[in-house]
């Protein structure tokens, strides 16, 4: 029988970068909120500037429960599944401790690819088989919550379009904002202004993005001193703006957060009636539950599907807030990969860069360009930038200029070639479809014994055919800019674990094919809230994580404002 | 096991007498340097001083592999990364002491591919060309190497080719890695593909002169907040 602790108003689940943004305006407005996260405290000084503890040997993230409990994968229902590795820290302050950071918000056509779709283009035009559905608001409704996070965490970046006006240093296609970033964005580099100039000499419009680091002294925070080891690695600084060191900290200060670091959550409790009363968490040898009025789950999407799937009760036979079987329906991971790489025959002077600090490109986003004579809807956002670290860099393509890998004639290479090589980044609309779902793995279990996520699901035709109209622009880009040599990969079909996934407890006003409402609650189970990406039903073209933010920030400003009708 | 392992190799090594010059005490403070520099080449260390140079002292006990286990991998790692006309390679960097270190502790899952891998180019050399894959000339000891990455031996784990990228990429970080891990030594793997070392700023003025910066070999763990004593700023 698990303790039973003192109640509390709120219990997270998860203080990653979701629910510690959700712990601030809970706490501001009074609740007593309880932050039960897997995860310790870590600090800057665990974040050294050594590539092979973060990248190769994944200090820390590798020896934590996330690595015990990696989801398995397959392409279809045909396939067998098989276990991954998975990508997210534990942690206070959840993956916003060794994200890239870049911090965007989603354009205006992801929040109705179908109906904006059918105006432009008429009907028949979304793919067969995709479940896709407009967002239950536009891109007006999130706006006041983007801007609330930009300016509580510190996002610098270059407005593109403040109030109706446009400005073309900015992201031209955004949607409009009501003031400027509070920053400027991330200095430009010789790197990012030799791609900047050949995207113009193209008639693109190339700008720097946003990323959640400071650029000036923010908040108590230095600013971002571009030593590199970004990617993957905390910040030594504090200057990345995660939630460990923004909104959770402020939310301290208030009296009314209180972080269990350690707890694992193995089970969202409900009474006879389907009533949410709380959470069963695991803390050492120790077994506890915690009664709440109200929990959110922001344990990342794969752990959000999983914990509702194994809390299964006798409301709910099939899973928790799963009557209408939508618990994992409607996965999509965005799709990343099919990078295009570059050889220059110049040094790029990219060794102090970091990835958030890059060009980028928005014409062949979304709609922002004309399908009409296309056989896909969506686009990719192409993004060149600076990150490089010396192991990575020795592991460079030879673009097939040495007949090995190894020896005296490959040595010469990569001693000429190191700072030469560039690959890009290139993210790409991702659709839900009805043979893309999570579900609990038959077979394998976690440490604990309880079933890990299984990810069955492909990429379609539409995916792919962006992935190759993105590589061609790619191409294009990098040859303007000087390249020699370039290398497409390979588009993959499977969809692994994904640091970007999405979906499997959708937001919708359809309860019949949406697990959350448009404020994040359960439609059948109404004080359990869901935070994290696996809310959004589209990817748009770019890095989910300040949309994920602004969601949480909105359910919990909702949830305050709203209490006794969520709480009681 | 190897949990014991890990716990053995991640622990600082004993620290020894510091040849303390006050102009670098916040540099030497951490034990947690000392052990790296007395690992990672002391040479590094009496260069940073700016000091007569003295012979450094190095200090490496093999921790799992056994002597003839280096020897085969020494020669391995060299050829993949010679020593050659362009300047040091992986044996300059001590790769295969780095490894036998990494297979220790952090990557210990590797060791038994390395065992039987290392066993298996021994016996195809004796069996087949006559003699330890050591006392072979360089031809035939490339041949192998080549056999092996195109996947033509047996007796792999978990195969030829699979063994051949494994050995690549621990070969690898032994040049490239921090050379707190005992390669890279004296920075001869970031030396050699121009990179200018850890910096924890980098201006813009810095970046433009990117591989033309003057390197200045610093490993993460000579500056303070990442060693095990950086925090005591007292
Ligand atoms: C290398 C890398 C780079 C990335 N770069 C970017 C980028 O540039 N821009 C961007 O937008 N996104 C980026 N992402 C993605 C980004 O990190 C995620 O979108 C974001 O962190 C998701 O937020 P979350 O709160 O849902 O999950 P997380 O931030 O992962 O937080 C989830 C938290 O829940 C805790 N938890 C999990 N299970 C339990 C449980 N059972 N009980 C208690 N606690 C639990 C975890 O320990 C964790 O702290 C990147 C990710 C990675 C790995």
């Amino acid at each position: 029988m698990p303790r039973r602790l003192a109640g509390a108003d709120v219990a997270i689940v998860g203080l990653g970068a979701a629910g510690g943004i959700a712990s601030l305006p809970l706490a501001r407005a009074g609740m007593k909120v309880i932050g039960l996260e897997a995860g310790g405290w870590l600090s800057p000084r665990d974040f050294g500037p050594d590539e092979l503890r973060n990248n190769y040997r994944n200090w820390p993230q590798a020896v934590q429960k996330a690595a015990g409990e990696a989801p398995t994968v397959r392409a279809t229902a045909a396939d067998r599944a098989v276990q991954g590795g998975h990508p997210m820290m534990n942690a206070v302050g959840g993956t916003s401790m060794h994200y890239w950071a870049q911090s965007w918000r989603l354009n205006p056509w992801d929040f109705r690819v179908v109906s904006a779709t059918r105006e432009r283009y008429g009907p028949g035009r979304v793919p067969a088989g995709s479940t896709v559905e407009d967002w239950p608001f536009d891109h007006t409704e999130l706006e006041p919550f983007y801007d609330r996070v930009e300016y509580a965490i510190g996002v610098s970046g270059q407005a593109g379009n403040v109030q109706g006006e446009i400005d073309s240093r900015g992201n031209i296609f955004e949607g409009p904002r009501r003031r400027p970033y509070p920053m400027r964005p991330l200095r430009a580099s010789p790197f990012t202004e030799l791609m900047g100039d050949a995207a113009r000499r193209l008639g693109w419009n190339p700008f720097q993005g946003p990323a959640a680091i400071a650029t000036e002294a923010y908040d108590g925070r230095p600013p971002c001193q571009y030593h590199g080891f970004c990617n993957r690695g905390g910040c030594h600084l504090r200057s990345k703006s995660s939630t460990a060191f923004t909104a959770i900290p402020k939310a301290l200060e208030t009296g009314n957060l209180e972080v269990v670091p350690y707890a694992r959550v193995i089970r969202v409790v409900t009474d006879n009636d389907g009533r949410v009363t709380g959470v069963e968490y695991l803390k050492g040898n120790e077994h506890f539950f915690q009664p709440a009025r109200v929990v959110l789950l922001a344990s990342y999407t794969y752990e959000n599907v999983r914990l509702l799937l194994l809390s299964a009760s006798a409301a709910f036979p099939d899973g928790l807030a799963n009557h209408a079987g939508q618990v994992g329906r409607h996965y999509l991971s965005h799709h990343q990969g099919a990078p295009v790489t570059a050889l220059f025959d110049r040094d790029l002077h990219n060794w102090y860069g970091l990835p958030a600090q890059g060009a980028a490109i928005d014409e062949w986003a979304d709609d922002n360009f004309d399908h009409s004579g296309l056989d896909f809807i969506g686009g990719a956002n192409l993004w060149a930038h600076t990150d490089r670290r010396p192991m990575s860099a020795a592991r460079m393509s030879t673009f097939g200029q040495t007949a090995r890998n190894w020896g005296s004639d490959w040595k010469a290479f990569i001693m000429k070639n190191a700072d030469r090589g560039n690959s890009s980044y290139l993210q790409k609309t991702t659709l839900p479809y009805e043979d893309n779902y999570l579900d609990l793995d038959p077979e394998v279990k976690d440490p604990f014994g309880l079933p890990v996520i299984r990810i069955t699901a492909r990429y379609h035709d539409n995916e792919l055919r962006i992935a190759r109209f993105a590589q061609d622009r790619m191409e294009q880009w990098y040859r303007e800019a000087g390249a020699t040599r370039i290398i497409r990969s390979g588009l993959g079909n499977a969809m692994g674990a994904s640091t970007h996934a999405y979906g499997g407890t959708r937001m919708g006003d359809n309860a019949e094919t949406n697990v959350v409402d448009r404020w994040g609650f359960c439609h059948e189970a109404p004080n359990l809230g869901i935070l994290g990406a696996s809310v959004m039903g589209t990817s748009g073209a770019r890095n989910p994580t300040l949309t994920a933010q602004a969601l949480a920030w909105r359910t919990a400003d909702y949830l305050a404002n709203n209490w006794s009708a969520v709480a009681e | 096991m190897a949990q014991k392992n890990r716990q053995r190799s991640t622990s600082a090594p004993a620290a020894e007498p510091q040849p303390a010059s006050p102009g670098r005490r916040n540099l030497l403070k951490g034990a947690g340097l000392v052990g790296a520099a007395a690992l990672g080449g002391s040479g590094t260390l009496i260069a940073q001083q700016g000091a007569e140079p003295a012979q450094p002292r190095i200090r490496e006990a093999l921790e799992v592999l056994t002597a003839a286990e280096v020897e085969t991998l020494e020669i391995l790692c060299d050829l993949l990364i010679p020593s050659d006309e362009n300047g040091p390679g992986a044996r300059e960097a001590r790769a295969a002491h780095y490894i036998d270190r990494a297979l220790a502790g952090p990557d210990a899952e590797d060791l038994e591919a390395f065992r039987i891998g290392l066993a298996a180019i021994e016996d195809y050399a004796r069996r087949y060309r006559g003699r330890p894959f050591a006392r072979l000339i360089r031809d035939r000891q490339e041949s192998i190497l080549l056999a092996l990455q195109q996947n033509k031996l047996d007796g792999f784990l978990p195969s030829a080719g699979g063994f051949f990228d494994l050995l690549r990429n621990h070969a690898i970080n032994g040049t490239f890695c921090d050379p707190y891990y005992g390669g890279n030594r004296d920075f001869v793997g970031w030396d050699m593909i121009r990179y200018p070392g850890v910096r924890i700023g980098a201006s813009e003025r810095d970046v433009e002169l990117g591989a033309d910066l003057p390197p200045n070999h610093q490993s993460a763990y000579d500056y303070p907040p990442y060693t095990k004593t950086g925090g005591n700023r007292a």
